[in-house]
């Protein structure tokens, strides 16, 4: 494979989808440490706190796995894709600078306090270092939304006649409405996985007969907080996203269901497999009209096929990209439905005698990582022939000089080193796990 | 406005220098002046507090030379391709050695990360400090303003040059052997005991091979750079960085003397921060030389992002710089005075 431009979309597409599977964690446990303490404070409850305890432990080892996975995707942006950065980094550069000086040392700043410093700092200030860590963390989700929405949808720049992007409107740039859709949507699918860990690890205890009281507590959280985000993270919040992309790329809204042919009552189709070279959905299990819906909020309007849109602007892995949004949407609706089922048992008072359903709760803490990285292939393939959609194409955003023999090495490093990360982030989490609420 | 963001990011690197540089030295010395868990730990709460926000200043500095100097940072990063995933891939290691060392209590367990932490704690100063020597020496920078190197050629300082030759491995031992005297006076500093009293006996020694490395090295940059100490007639920015590096290591060996540790430290920073500014001043307005053509080098005129930009950066650099200023005083205070391992608790 002498492909350069291949193994660069290789390695960063790695090394960030594996980088997200921690930050997403620790963005939705943020906010989840953050409600638990709060709680805990307003009704003087012990229990939320050590429940906070065991959790700030888990916050603790994501978090630094998420950091030094996260070093080597600001590294990537020069090294992999220089002529990008060139070209584009006097305008995505503010966002990630911003996000060091803004979101980086607040983070790190209050990490070790959190997790170390509960009796040090006293009950209301270990408090305000959740708030902060809380802030620092989805503030950091931010600048990275904003850079990513600059790429999907570029405003506030101007072309300079060297080429350069440049930077015209700050403000216009930082609050793009792309990013406050896609910042919607991402931090609320964040809290999903968060929500789902923390019910896995209820319903693993309830199904143990373990520290009952904590997992009663943990089944409650999780559950509550679950249900609330598997809703919003569909609606209104992908269902906005679903319209930009409607909107603004068209022909990714026909790849992502496979559709060629334009036309009025647009299907939306449950499965079927898309056969590029034939222009064919194969096996499709339509409903009928539903995209014309979800789309533009009518069944009758019209959804262009990709036959409309020469072959150069059609995203460049559509199988994957197929795939990626049915796996995603697919996943969502079945987590309203876990969550929603939870929750009626939960507020009947039947849950823990439900023990089919508490094993589906703790095996299906997986299932919000693969959707939250299928929503960024959706948007990352969804985006292709374009690193910066409209302006500049993903090959001519490439490092030149930098060839295969490169590239291939490092991603080699970087897989043998990543799987070793994996194991020992999932030995130590399952210490803390079977160790219990209370710790070692 | 070049001129400006020219500083801000030289600041930035000073400060990632002196934070970064007190724990990779810390790294580097704990297998020798901590001898048991019990002090090793002691070590690890010395920098627990600090490290992670320290490598910020990296990533921060990073950021900024992003936003202002893009042609720089994409030509940089994609021409040192594989050093600088070395780079990434000690910081990986270090930071996950310091972070689960201490979750398992298990010698055999804590043993395996010590010794990750030291061989990352001490590949990083040598790698920063080639980089630094690359600087300083160039590269073979074409027209378009990109270039590409093997990590080693001939070792000699001439075409094809590749990112280890004599002279930046010089740099590289040259920065490894400051950064550990610096992190010695830091424990020296921080710390009690056994610990306290090897830094305090490990310091002047160390102390004395940084001065006479860097007198070669003054010398070695005279031969490979001559540019470098042209400047020198008419930057008064380059004599500060002289007095201020000269100042330090005085400083550093009369607070050694008089047991003074924490001045001893604030000389061994100004040493660093005088180093650096001393090197920028005297490079300016060049960012990275061209060995092929001087006229392809990069400079803060050529590599700079548009107006726009640089002047939007500016607001938000003022009100993010002192932010994490202020961060630092805070941890600063909390975190005052010696430390005891016991007394913070597991990882730190």
């Amino acid at each position: 494979m002498g492909d350069l431009l291949f193994w660069h979309r290789l390695q960063f597409g790695f090394t960030a989808t594996y980088h997200y599977l921690f930050p997403q964690l620790t963005m939705g446990l943020a906010l989840i440490i953050l409600v638990l303490k709060g709680l805990a404070r307003a009704r003087n409850d012990a229990r939320l706190d050590t429940a906070a305890r065991f959790w700030i432990r888990i916050f603790g080892l994501s978090f630094a796995v998420g950091v030094v996975t996260g070093i080597p995707m600001e590294f990537q942006f020069g090294t992999n894709w220089a002529r990008f950065s060139a070209r584009a980094g006097g305008v995505i550069g503010q966002t990630l600078g911003m996000e060091g000086l803004f979101a980086f040392f607040l983070e790190s700043t209050f990490l070790g306090l959190l997790v170390f410093g509960e009796r040090r700092l006293g009950p209301r200030r270990h408090f305000l270092a959740a708030l902060a860590l809380f802030l620092g963390s989805w503030l950091s989700g931010y600048f990275i939304i904003a850079t990513n929405a600059f790429m999907q949808h570029p405003v506030g720049y101007l072309a300079a006649p060297d080429g350069t992007l440049q930077l015209a409107d700050f403000w216009a740039f930082l609050l793009n409405p792309w990013a406050l859709v896609q910042y919607a949507h991402t931090m609320v699918g964040a809290v999903v996985t968060g929500a789902f860990a923390v019910a896995a690890v209820g319903a693993f205890w309830t199904l143990r007969g373990l520290h009952p009281e904590q997992a009663a507590l943990h089944l409650k959280t999780g559950i509550w907080c679950g249900l609330v985000a598997s809703v919003l993270v569909a609606f209104p919040t992908g269902d906005q996203q679903g319209k930009r992309v409607a909107r603004h790329q068209q022909p990714t809204l026909a790849a992502m269901e496979g559709r060629w042919r334009s036309g009025p009552y647009a299907d939306l189709n449950l499965i079927g497999q898309p056969n590029v070279e034939a222009r064919t959905l194969d096996n499709p299990v339509p409903l009928p009209g539903v995209l014309s819906f979800i789309a533009y909020g009518s069944f009758s309007s019209n959804v262009r096929g990709l036959d409309e849109f020469p072959r150069d602007q059609w995203p460049t892995n559509l199988e994957l990209l197929y795939y990626s949004f049915h796996i995603m949407a697919g996943l969502g609706t079945l987590f309203i439905a876990i969550m929603g089922l939870s929750a009626l048992l939960l507020a009947s008072g039947r849950l823990a005698r439900a023990r089919p359903l508490l094993w589906v709760l703790m095996l299906a803490f997986p299932f919000p990582f693969i959707a939250n990285s299928a929503g960024w292939m959706v948007a990352e393939l969804g985006r292709q022939p374009w690193l910066v959609y409209g302006i500049l194409r993903t090959a001519e955003g490439t490092s030149l000089l930098v060839h295969p023999g490169q590239t291939v090495f490092t991603s080699l490093g970087f897989s043998g080193l990543y799987f070793v990360l994996g194991l020992l982030f999932l030995f130590l989490v399952g210490r803390e796990v079977h160790a219990g609420p209370a710790g070692h | 406005m070049e001129m400006l963001w020219f500083w801000l990011v030289s600041v930035m690197v000073a400060i990632y220098a002196v934070m970064d540089g007190f724990d990779f030295g810390a790294g580097v010395l704990h297998l020798f002046v901590a001898r048991n868990d019990g002090e090793r730990r002691t070590v690890l709460a010395a920098i627990g507090p600090w490290w992670d926000g320290n490598e910020v200043w990296l990533l921060a500095a990073g950021g900024s030379m992003f936003l202002a100097f893009p042609r720089l940072l994409a030509s940089g990063f994609s021409g040192f391709y594989l050093a600088l995933f070395m780079v990434v891939w000690c910081l990986i290691l270090r930071g996950i050695a310091i972070e689960f060392r201490s979750h398992v209590p298990d010698g055999m367990w804590a043993g395996f990360w010590d010794g990750v932490f030291a061989l990352a704690s001490t590949l990083l100063p040598i790698l920063l400090g080639a980089a630094l020597g690359n600087v300083v020496r160039g590269v073979p920078l074409d027209s378009g303003g990109y270039f590409q190197i093997p990590l080693f050629t001939h070792f000699r300082v001439a075409n094809p040059v590749g990112v280890l030759d004599w002279y930046t491995v010089l740099m590289g031992v040259l920065v490894l052997a400051t950064l550990t005297a610096h992190g010695a006076l830091y424990l020296a500093w921080k710390t009690e005991g056994e610990v306290h009293r090897r830094c305090r006996r490990a310091a002047p020694r160390l102390w004395l091979a940084v001065a006479g490395l860097a007198l070669v090295a003054t010398g070695a940059t005279a031969a490979v750079n001559p540019a470098l100490y042209a400047n020198l007639s008419h930057a008064p920015l380059e004599w500060a960085g002289v007095a201020l590096f000269l100042g330090g290591l005085a400083t550093v060996f009369i607070g050694l003397a008089r047991d003074r540790h924490r001045a001893a430290f604030l000389g061994s920073s100004a040493f660093i921060i005088g180093i650096l500014a001393a090197t920028a001043a005297g490079t300016w307005p060049v960012m990275l030389r061209s060995t092929l053509d001087p006229a392809a080098s990069l400079t803060a005129y050529n590599a700079c992002a548009g107006p726009g930009g640089l002047r939007a950066g500016l607001g938000w650099w003022f009100i993010g710089f002192p932010l994490a200023i202020l961060y630092f005083a805070c941890l600063g205070r909390i975190h005052r005075g010696k430390v005891r391992a016991a007394e913070d608790g597991p990882g730190y």
